[in-house]
């Protein structure tokens, strides 16, 4: 047993550091620092310096485009893009539908589809959520008829994140109203600028502008865009949500936090001196620390045993855990830093996009404290809210 | 033992609760919050003609001789229906200067303009570096003749913007953080010197950055006795300390209603959410941390106008402690349970969520307040 690094991983992590420190623009790493949204353009920006690097889809097998990487290297690539922090890899198009595409499209699919996920020219988003079906995913009404060469296809999307950038959605859509629930569901992928496709901004509580609904009014879907069989969009739909095990934890989000929380609370005063010195809140910090710490050898325990046997690309019980404990911690991590701000937590600074060009108002950090804080309830809920992953545990581990 | 309101005390706040249940729904609220001023001036004008600005003052100087319990009653009512004017600052925390430190002329020249609705103040207290601490004051009160001059920053003065009078801290001897040789000014929020910066908060509330240069304040403007303010400064936030937890129990009430009403409602699986046992136990957190937050706030508002100023303070930990605890549990699972309707500005959850947090950092967290308590000695003293 060894738990340090290999001589060559802690080469490559050094590469991968130094690499960032050469190729993130200071402003899109403050964003990030504060807290902030990135936008289009930097995203698809970056998606080009890495996909140039040949870096551009960490997990992907190297005959379509990825780096061919084991697990652990793929581990110490994004934990170093979170600590950086740099943009990370868009996950609908990286994370998602890329593996679906890969794994169970035919080959004209995987030429259309494959290098544009890895430049950005095409933006995806996730059409599952319904507004009657989120947990209870496989009760989903939107419906695709066959009609000719054609699915026309019409209900709604919701909660759907960053429909505004799209080009393509991929959507889970009832194929067979006949058959069970899990039995009649297809797995479409649809361009947005098809006529009948309507985008409408949801504002999330903390004034963000990353959600959306989407209305399908009958859209015409070539049939050359349904992935793998009609009627088994459910399996590729389990391949794609149980497939996310290196990242789903965001160790590298929540040290990077826990660092600025530090920083921060270095330069707040409390009592006459910085927060930092005040033994009750470095108590605090620590106890996120102790549970941090104690992931990140979890998901290094996942991460190892998915390198000795391969990857299965099947669901695993582990998933579950990492998702409830990561963003329970990160959750934790973004009360904390709302803490260290006190009182100038309370200012809203309003939207820098939106032609914000005052001086910020308090002391010019930590602005957006209080709307991550709000913003991080989502880890909770989404992907498979806590208590659905929690059913899971008891139903798969537990046996209950 | 009588925890019953009494005949007045129930009209009251069926009263209130009647006209903000007709004139305050959830889409007004969203409407105020989009507009410069950030509040309802109509409204305003209802509360004054129903007394409630006159409600703590004495009689005898033109107010309606309302205590603690009075306040109470308003506040929980403003937390239910998460109102957004400025009667803390205005009534709570301005009247409560003037009750309680205010000289007879001082009263007789502010009380019936806070009473009739027409004069509204702002506290302005908190400092770059102050934190929670009321006592860490760098802004400067120079003495000038019989006069003062008020030079330094005050930051994120609740309802600052729109305050005619403030209410300020400032040093008149001693270092930043000694408890003497604080005074406690009443400055004309137009005076020369005076700069404000007016933002909206996190919770839809109003606050301003507040610049004083050189600010002339005419020797009748001092509250009290000028170099020793702090007890007057911490009895009036005691007094603000139990209304904020009356206002986070009417929150947390209202939250906690609005959630329930969704479990049983909200299907998924073929059944209501609310069928699931894990989200069943959840709700009955959410209520015993409501409960347990109602009944601290019972006994801070027993207790604000204790002449043990010890006593006080510790009750006042306590309430402010348990409120932000509760407060959490009651806001936190409130979204969890709502699911992705839990998230958005549309829906009201978010909204009472918001503000639950930022009453946690008003007058000092949680933590600060355990922090505090523990130093005092805790609630239950051995021996
Ligand atoms: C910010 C954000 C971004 C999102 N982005 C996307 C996206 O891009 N694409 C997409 O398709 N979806 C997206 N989602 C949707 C997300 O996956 C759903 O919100 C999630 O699946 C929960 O569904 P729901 O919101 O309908 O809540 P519900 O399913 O109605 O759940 C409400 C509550 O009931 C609980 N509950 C439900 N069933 C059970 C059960 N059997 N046992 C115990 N408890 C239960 C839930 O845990 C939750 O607490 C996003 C959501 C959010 C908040």
């Amino acid at each position: 047993m060894d738990l340090r690094f290999t001589p060559e991983e802690t080469a490559f992590r050094d590469e991968v550091r130094a690499f960032l420190r050469n190729h993130v623009s200071d402003a899109v790493r403050e964003r990030l620092v504060e807290g902030e949204m990135v936008s289009r353009e930097d995203y698809v920006t970056w998606a080009r310096v890495l996909n140039d690097k040949g870096w551009g889809a960490p997990h992907w097998p190297a005959e379509h485009g990825g780096t061919g990487w084991g697990p652990m290297k793929q581990y110490i690539f994004l934990e170093e893009l979170q600590k950086h922090p740099a943009p990370q890899p868009l996950a609908f198009g990286v994370n998602m539908v890329g593996p679906v595409i890969y794994t169970f499209g035919n080959d004209a699919q995987k030429k259309r589809f494959l290098p544009a996920i890895l430049t950005l020219d095409d933006w995806w988003c996730q059409g599952f959520s319904e507004p009657g079906a989120g947990s209870d995913l496989a009760s989903l009404k939107t419906k695709a008829v066959r009609d000719g060469d054609h699915y026309i296809v019409n209900g709604q999307k919701t909660w759907t994140t960053l429909a505004q950038y799209a080009d393509w959605i991929f959507c889970l859509v009832r194929t067979n109203p006949d058959a069970k629930k899990q039995e009649g569901i297809s797995f479409l992928l649809i361009d947005m600028e098809t006529p009948g496709i309507e985008v409408r901004p949801i504002v999330t509580m903390d004034g963000g502008r990353e959600i959306n609904e989407v209305f399908l009014t009958d859209v015409r879907v070539p049939v050359e865009n349904l992935v793998g069989e009609e009627n088994r969009g459910w399996d590729y739909a389990k391949f794609l949500l149980g497939n996310e095990r290196t990242n789903i934890a965001r160790i590298g989000v929540s040290k990077q936090r826990l660092a600025r929380i530090r920083e921060l609370a270095a330069k707040e005063m409390s009592a006459g001196r910085p927060l930092i010195e005040d033994q009750r809140f470095r108590e605090k910090i620590a106890s996120v620390e102790i549970e941090l710490k104690a992931l990140e050898l979890t998901q290094l325990r996942v991460v190892a045993a998915d390198a000795k046997r391969g990857t299965t690309g099947k669901p695993d019980p582990a998933s579950s855990y990492l998702k409830i404990k990561g963003s329970e911690i990160q959750q934790a991590t973004t009360h904390l830093l709302m803490e260290v701000m006190g009182p100038y937590a309370m200012p809203d600074q309003g939207e820098p996009e939106e032609g914000w060009n005052e001086p910020p108002i308090g002391p010019g950090y930590g602005g957006q404290a209080a709307k991550s804080y709000f913003n991080n309830r989502k880890v909770s809920i989404y992907g498979g809210s806590n208590e659905i992953q929690k059913n899971i545990i008891a139903k798969a581990v537990l046996g209950l | 033992m009588d925890f019953d309101l009494s005949e007045e005390q129930s009209i009251l706040k069926d009263s209130l609760g009647r006209l903000l249940a007709q004139e305050y729904g959830f889409d007004v609220r969203k409407k105020l919050l989009g507009s410069p001023e950030g509040w309802s001036a109509a409204m305003w004008s209802r509360y004054a003609e129903m007394g409630l600005m006159a409600l703590p003052f004495a009689e005898a100087d033109g107010g309606i001789g309302g205590g603690p319990v009075e306040t109470m009653i308003v506040m929980e009512e403003i937390g239910r229906a998460l109102t957004l004017e400025p009667y803390l600052t205005t009534v709570v925390i301005g009247g409560g200067f003037l009750r309680l430190g205010g000289s007879a002329a001082q009263k007789a020249e502010f009380i019936p303009d806070i009473a009739d609705g027409s004069m509204k103040l702002a506290f302005a207290q908190v400092e770059k570096n102050s934190r929670y601490d009321l006592h860490h004051v760098e802004t400067t009160a120079e003495k000038s003749g019989g006069d003062y001059v008020l030079t330094g920053a005050k930051g994120v003065v609740l309802h600052g913007d729109s305050a005619d009078t403030l209410v300020v801290t400032a040093r008149s001897a001693g270092g930043t953080r000694d408890r003497n040789g604080i005074g406690v000014f009443l400055v004309d929020a137009t005076a020369p010197g005076v700069t404000r910066r007016g933002y909206a908060t996190q919770d839809g509330h109003r606050a301003a950055e507040i610049a004083f240069d050189r600010v002339k304040v005419p020797a009748d403007r001092v509250l009290g006795d000028p170099e020793d303010g702090l007890p007057l400064v911490e009895a009036v936030v005691d007094h603000a300390i139990a209304a904020l937890a009356a206002e986070a129990v009417g929150a947390m009430e209202r939250l906690h209603a609005l959630t329930v009403e969704y479990m049983k409602t909200r299907k998924q699986f073929g059944v209501a959410i609310g069928q699931f046992q894990v989200l069943q136990h959840k709700a009955v957190d959410m209520y015993v941390a409501l409960e347990q937050a109602r009944s601290i706030t019972l006994y801070a508002t027993m207790m604000a106008d204790s002449l043990d100023a010890n006593e006080r303070r510790r009750a006042m930990h306590a309430a402010k402690a348990e409120i932000g605890r509760g407060g959490r549990v009651v806001g936190e699972n409130a979204i969890q349970l709502h699911g992705g309707v839990g998230m958005t500005a549309e829906y009201a959850a978010g909204h009472y969520f918001k503000r639950l947090a930022m009453i946690d950092l008003t007058f000092g967290d949680g933590d600060h307040h355990l922090a505090r308590l523990a130093e005092a000695g805790g609630l239950f003293p051995a021996g």
